[in-house]
């Protein structure tokens, strides 16, 4: 009886752990939030541009992130956002990087 | 006390002029096209002493025994004759207003590819055939051509066949415009790009004869003495604008517009580079 009560006890424990994490999850991504990662994405790869330096894959990420959010799904299109302004800012220090390693490649 | 301060002072400024005159010299021993032009030329035909300078115009068709004997047969149908066919009647053909790209150009736009690109030193840019084929167009009243395939590829393949054999013989004047301009083209040339991190040199300079896939990579010496091409790859023919603006997009770089400035700078470096060797466009590339 006692076991059963303890065993009981726990699987209610958990199940609420794990509603709570689900509703979190859930929760996890608004408009909003996208609307933010998207504009940070959006002006570094706006930088990387005036570097004359964008990447295929950063403008991939933006149409993709722009898709999932017009579909409701924030939590990729947040993620999505997130990994385009990573890639713009790694083609931001590429051109930055660049700017003199050039001469390295040279022939002379 | 005053002497020592003197004596740092005078130090100091020595140093400073030594480092000016050590940058002034190393700017001055990057800007000679000349000798970057030999080391260039130097540079492949050491790494490729059976190959002779005139040859590296067949790009990867140089590189390769097998590849050479391919293109030798594919060259008696070769696959570009549709579109200098094309290009000699479009070349042809009068304007609305009765005048003709003959009217354009040098000795009636015959044999002059060899001189493409030059540098305007009214505008202070650099023009290649392509800007120069679309000028035309403009100020007779016509529609320009894209830049990158069909009836530009077309007029570019008749007027390269009119130079076949001719050396390259691009100048830079005495301007020091034309020289940034060449500069350009050369650090955009060896600048690494796009998520894969590739220069131009990456793969035709370091890795020319080597395969990508099945694709044997050209060299850099040369490569615009066969333009424009047909491409088995794309299916069709193609500009230097389409080839610049596709390597871009092979090494995940958003491509810029075609004949940018960049592009144009990147023309002039290269075909300097390759002066003396012939024009053998229109080619065939795999």
């Amino acid at each position: 009886m006692r076991n059963s009560v303890i065993r009981i006890s726990v699987f209610c424990a958990m199940s609420v752990l794990l509603a709570s994490g689900a509703i979190s999850a859930w929760a996890a991504s608004t408009e909003a939030d996208y609307k933010a990662a998207y504009s940070a994405a959006e002006t570094a790869n706006n930088e990387a541009g005036k570097l004359r330096n964008q990447w295929t894959t950063t403008v991939s990420a933006l149409k993709d992130a722009k898709k999932a959010a017009e579909g409701g799904d924030f939590d990729k299109a947040v993620a999505l956002s997130k990994h385009a302004e990573a890639l713009a800012k790694a083609s931001i220090f590429q051109s930055t990087e660049q700017k003199d390693a050039w001469k390295a490649m040279e022939i002379k | 006390m005053r002497a020592t301060i003197r004596l740092a002072a005078t130090g100091v400024t020595l140093a400073m002029l030594l480092l000016g005159a050590a940058r002034a010299s190393h700017a001055a021993d990057s800007l000679n096209p000349p000798a970057d032009a030999k080391a260039f030329q130097k540079f492949f035909t050491d790494k490729f002493p059976k190959v002779k300078l005139e040859d590296f115009v067949n790009g990867p068709y140089s590189m390769d025994e097998g590849l050479y004997k391919q293109w030798k047969e594919k060259e008696e149908f070769p696959p570009y004759e549709f579109a200098l066919d094309a290009g000699r009647d479009l070349f042809a053909k009068p304007f609305k207003n009765g005048k003709s790209f003959a009217d354009c150009f040098p000795n009636k736009g015959i044999g002059i590819r060899q001189n493409y690109p030059y540098f305007d030193e009214k505008r202070g840019k650099v023009i290649t055939l392509e800007v120069a084929i679309n000028e035309c167009l403009e100020s007779n009243g016509e529609k320009p051509f894209s830049y990158t395939k069909d009836d530009m590829a077309s007029v570019t393949a008749y007027m390269a066949f009119t130079s076949r054999g001719k050396p390259f013989d691009i100048k830079i004047p005495n301007d020091p415009r034309a020289l940034a301009a060449y500069e350009n083209g050369k650090k955009y040339f060896y600048t690494r790009r796009g998520q894969l991190n590739f220069s131009c040199a990456t793969c035709h300079v370091q890795s020319p004869g080597d395969h990508i896939r099945a694709e044997v990579l050209a060299p850099a010496l040369g490569i615009l003495n066969a333009m424009p091409i047909y491409r088995s790859e794309w299916g069709g023919m193609g500009t230097i604008s389409r080839r610049f603006t596709s390597c871009n997009s092979q090494v995940r770089a958003v491509p810029l517009k075609p004949q940018d400035d960049e592009y144009r700078d990147l023309e002039y470096y290269l075909s300097y580079v390759s002066n003396g060797l012939p024009i053998s466009g229109p080619g065939a590339r795999p």
